[in-house]
């Protein structure tokens, strides 16, 4: 059979084929992981482009730049391409990239269908930039595609809703793929427990996966119906409700924040004992944490929805269910700052990356037990309180991550190690313009700033000022990490196959560059006790 | 170079094109359709030819399955991974009609009701549609209530009962769900006559299923004037057994796949994964028809 091989040791040396070919057809989970990360960057900074269109269009009152149809595409694209486009996956191309060679296996366990589920994503989000130049505009009724805006919205809510299904099938395609690694090709002595924490937050992320996605599918084809068909999910003079809509949809939507956030945690839990050169404190229940918060993901959805008009023991439920999640993720929080505590810490820019997480993830996290407290939400409902919120934790939240493990791997994956004094510059930009874009949001959600709206009341014209000026700052900024990259691509100081002094894991212990197929056989002793994978007596202490 | 045995460490394939194809085939399928929603012409085509190219890429992926699984590139872990894969696909399926019984569920215990009237000082009914009468099944709708001469929606004479086809089609699945059992002890016990025709019965059954569905789909839009357009009811009634009703295709032909299989020789009491996946999917819409009949039909 000259077309297929087992990855035996003859492919180790093989070199990967060459051209175009070779993106379109690999099957090697570095190339696969390569492609989604460079997916992921390009849809970061289309996403990151309409994001300065709003800002912009926000720097002061009245309509300057566009007109509000225009600005509810950008909000609405934006949110949609950073969700699905850039973060997701970035995640997904982490995945890919690191699982195998943490657990010590050759490659993703389904890797034909690990090439399908990326090659997914280029046609679905070229489906759906499309939209913006059909006759009636781009979707702009908002990510969460509310009935009765999407039932009655132009006609590229069709086209949205079926790039959404392509979305769908390749997040449940890369998730299944996930699970299957994880569960099944872990070298001998990799248990459970002996897991990196990326490797445990992302099972559980694939998990939310497959349990949501096909949720989001279900409520986007009664959308389509709805529209089309005569079916009346979401009419109430058919016995429907639009707010059923919205159930189903947060039923989605809130693991789905989770899906955003859990392997970010995985990341900070690896690159916090590196340069605190100290384990992870905690290990166990760090893995407990994040189950926890997986398992209650599916029962907070309605805290979305506190002014739709619930039943107060439904609010009540739902007002403490969401509280609830504090808890473990107070543990995490915790545990962060224990593995710090008394280290030997030196601050690279991971590190730095990984503790502004630590510390602005939490600040979202404050500001989302504000929201769930149902009597206040009544105020803060639909103000910029919320998006100061979710974009705490998902911009200094999950795209720090992304980028503090980009500088973390970089190394590893290229074998050449990056700027530090640039990297160094980028995160303090970074750092500093985040906060000024964002914090200021708070207030104006306090005093009454509604989202998703081009003009405002001149008392707001303050603080959206600072905000614009640090979002183009902001955006601005990430050109320079664009530019590291690709500079540490092309070239640098040659890293080694460690990288960090602190570095503990399977994926340490091969050459950096890591080589085209890396564990087709098991880890031996030597490199699984280098990776503090065998009890001391064993690795023959 | 020759076939390696299964010993020989886990099989990572080569290069495949066929995943491109399928997404370009998933493309196709998506603009041919969306456009063909919004009337132009012949987008049709393009969706069809979408379609086409899927089912190529599905014979060209799963021959090359088929045939690395024949020449012994596969070993015991890499059937695992086949396992583990098929099993939550299967898990997915199942939230996506999670989704659609959540709809049911919700719209019979809250949307319904509170359009009567119940609930906490609720005015919903006598701000919106004072006639309407909360019954499930639904045949009238809200906004037609008492106002038949200028409804929009189809109002049915009945509703589809429980104890006619339905009951029938109930005994049939669950039958078929006893011939795919006993054509899998018929492969383990090497008893190849009894492994084919369990196999044979099962697709007939699932055939015979389809047929009496249709039947029943004929009846209730042409004579009931049961339709997707007669409120929520139709609404539901007509994804959830629609989805269901495509989901029994589609293993019905997975079935008819590993029919031709099992009649060409590929299965041994010890290697019969495909067999087994589509055995298990068989499992799947046979409990999602139990859910379907009592929720929908029967109580
Ligand atoms: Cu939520």
């Amino acid at each position: 059979m000259s077309h297929a091989t087992t990855a035996s040791h003859d492919d180790l040396h093989a070199a990967p084929p060459r051209g175009l070919s070779r993106w379109l057809f690999t099957t090697n989970h570095k190339d696969i992981g390569t492609l989604y990360l460079l997916f992921s960057l390009l849809m970061f900074l289309v996403g990151g482009t309409m994001a300065l269109v709003v800002r912009a269009e926000l720097f002061q009152p009245g309509l300057q730049f566009v007109d509000p149809l225009f600005f509810n595409q950008m909000t609405t694209m934006h949110a949609l391409i950073m969700i699905f486009g850039a973060v997701m996956p970035a995640f997904t191309g982490l995945a890919n990239w690191l699982i195998p060679m943490m657990i010590g296996a050759p490659d993703m366990a389904l890797p034909r269908m690990n090439n399908w589920s990326f090659w997914i994503l280029p046609f679905a989000f070229t489906l759906l930039l499309s939209t913006l130049f059909m006759e009636g505009g781009a979707p702009a009724g908002g990510w969460t595609m509310y009935a009765p805006l999407s039932v009655q919205g132009p006609p590229s809510i069709d086209f949205l809703i079926l790039a959404i299904h392509m979305m769908g099938i390749s997040s449940i395609m890369g998730a299944i793929n996930v699970i299957a690694t994880i569960l099944n090709l872990r070298a001998p002595g990799v248990t459970l427990m002996k897991m990196p924490l990326f490797v445990w937050t992302w099972l559980i992320t694939a998990y939310l996966l497959i349990a949501v996605m096909p949720v989001l599918a279900g409520v986007v084809t009664m959308t389509l119906t709805d529209r089309h068909f005569g079916t009346s999910f979401f009419d109430a003079a058919g016995g429907g409700d639009p707010i059923l809509f919205q159930h189903i949809f947060w039923f989605f939507g809130h693991p789905e924040v989770y899906i955003l956030i859990l392997p970010a945690f995985g990341i900070i839990s690896q690159i916090i004992p590196t340069f605190a050169r100290k384990p992870l404190f905690g290990y166990s229940s760090m893995v407990y944490a994040t189950a926890s918060i997986a398992f209650l993901s599916f029962i907070v959805w309605a805290h979305h929805m506190f002014t739709v008009g619930m039943p107060v023991a439904g609010q009540l439920f739902f007002m403490y269910s969401t509280m609830l999640i504090a808890v473990p993720t107070g543990v995490k929080v915790f545990n962060w700052v224990a593995t710090m505590w008394r280290g030997a810490m030196t601050f690279e820019t991971p590190m730095l990356f990984a503790i502004a997480f630590v510390f602005l993830f939490t600040i979202g996290g404050f500001s989302g037990l504000m929201l769930a407290i149902a009597p206040a939400d009544y105020q803060y409902h639909d103000t910029y309180f919320v998006v100061a919120h979710f974009h705490y934790v998902l911009v200094p939240g999950a795209v720090f991550s992304i980028m503090a493990a980009a500088y973390f791997w970089l190394p590893k994956w290229t074998g050449h190690q990056y700027n530090e004094t640039l990297g160094k510059i980028h995160f303090w930009l970074s750092a500093i313009s985040v906060n000024i874009t964002f914090f200021p949001q708070h207030f104006l959600g306090l005093a009454g700033m509604p989202r998703r709206i081009p003009d405002y009341s001149l008392q707001f014209a303050g603080f959206n000022e600072i905000s614009s000026v640090g979002a183009f700052l902001f955006g601005l900024s990430q050109l320079l990490f664009v530019y590291i990259v690709i500079k540490t691509i092309r070239g640098g100081e040659p890293a080694t196959a460690q990288v960090w002094e602190g570095a503990r894991g399977l994926e340490w212990t091969v050459p950096s560059p890591a080589p085209y197929h890396t564990f087709a056989t098991a880890p031996d002793n030597k490199a699984m006790s280098a990776a503090g994978m065998l009890p001391a007596a064993e690795a023959g202490h | 170079m020759s076939a390696h045995a299964p010993a020989d460490g886990y099989y990572v394939p080569h290069g495949s094109y066929w995943p491109i194809i399928g997404s370009i085939a998933l493309f196709l399928i998506a603009i041919g359709f969306a456009n063909y929603l919004h009337d132009l012409a012949n987008a049709q085509y393009i969706a069809l030819l979408g379609v086409a190219l899927l089912l190529v890429m599905i014979v060209g992926w799963f021959g090359s399955v088929i045939h690395e699984s024949t020449h012994g590139f596969y070993n015991t872990q890499v059937d695992k991974s086949f396992r583990w894969g098929m099993g939550w696909f299967i898990f997915s399926e199942v939230m996506f009609f999670a989704a659609f019984f959540g709809a049911l569920f919700y719209v019979r215990t809250f949307s319904v009701p509170w359009l009567g009237g119940a609930g906490d000082e609720v005015s919903t009914q006598a701000m919106l549609w004072p006639y309407f009468d909360a019954v499930w099944p639904l045949v009238y709708p809200p906004s037609d209530a008492h106002t038949l001469s200028q409804t929009a929606f189809d109002i049915p004479k009945a509703t589809v009962p429980a104890w006619g086809l339905p009951a029938l089609n109930t005994a049939i699945l669950l039958s078929s769900g006893v011939t795919i059992t006993w054509s899998h002890w018929g492969l383990l016990d090497k008893n190849r006559l009894q492994f084919i025709a369990g196999l044979f019965a099962t697709v007939a059954l699932g055939i015979l299923f389809l047929s009496i569905q249709a039947y029943e789909y004929g009846h209730a839009i042409h004579e009931l004037n049961l339709t997707l357009n007669s409120g929520v009811y139709g609404s539901l009634f007509y994804m959830l057994t629609g989805f269901h009703g495509l989901h029994v295709t589609l293993g019905a032909l997975i079935l008819t796949v590993v029919f031709f299989r099992a009649l060409f020789g590929h299965f041994s009491e010890h290697q019969h994964f495909a067999f087994e996946a589509a055995a298990w999917y068989w499992h799947f819409v046979d409990v999602v028809w139990l859910g379907l009949f009592i929720f929908v039909y029967w109580l």
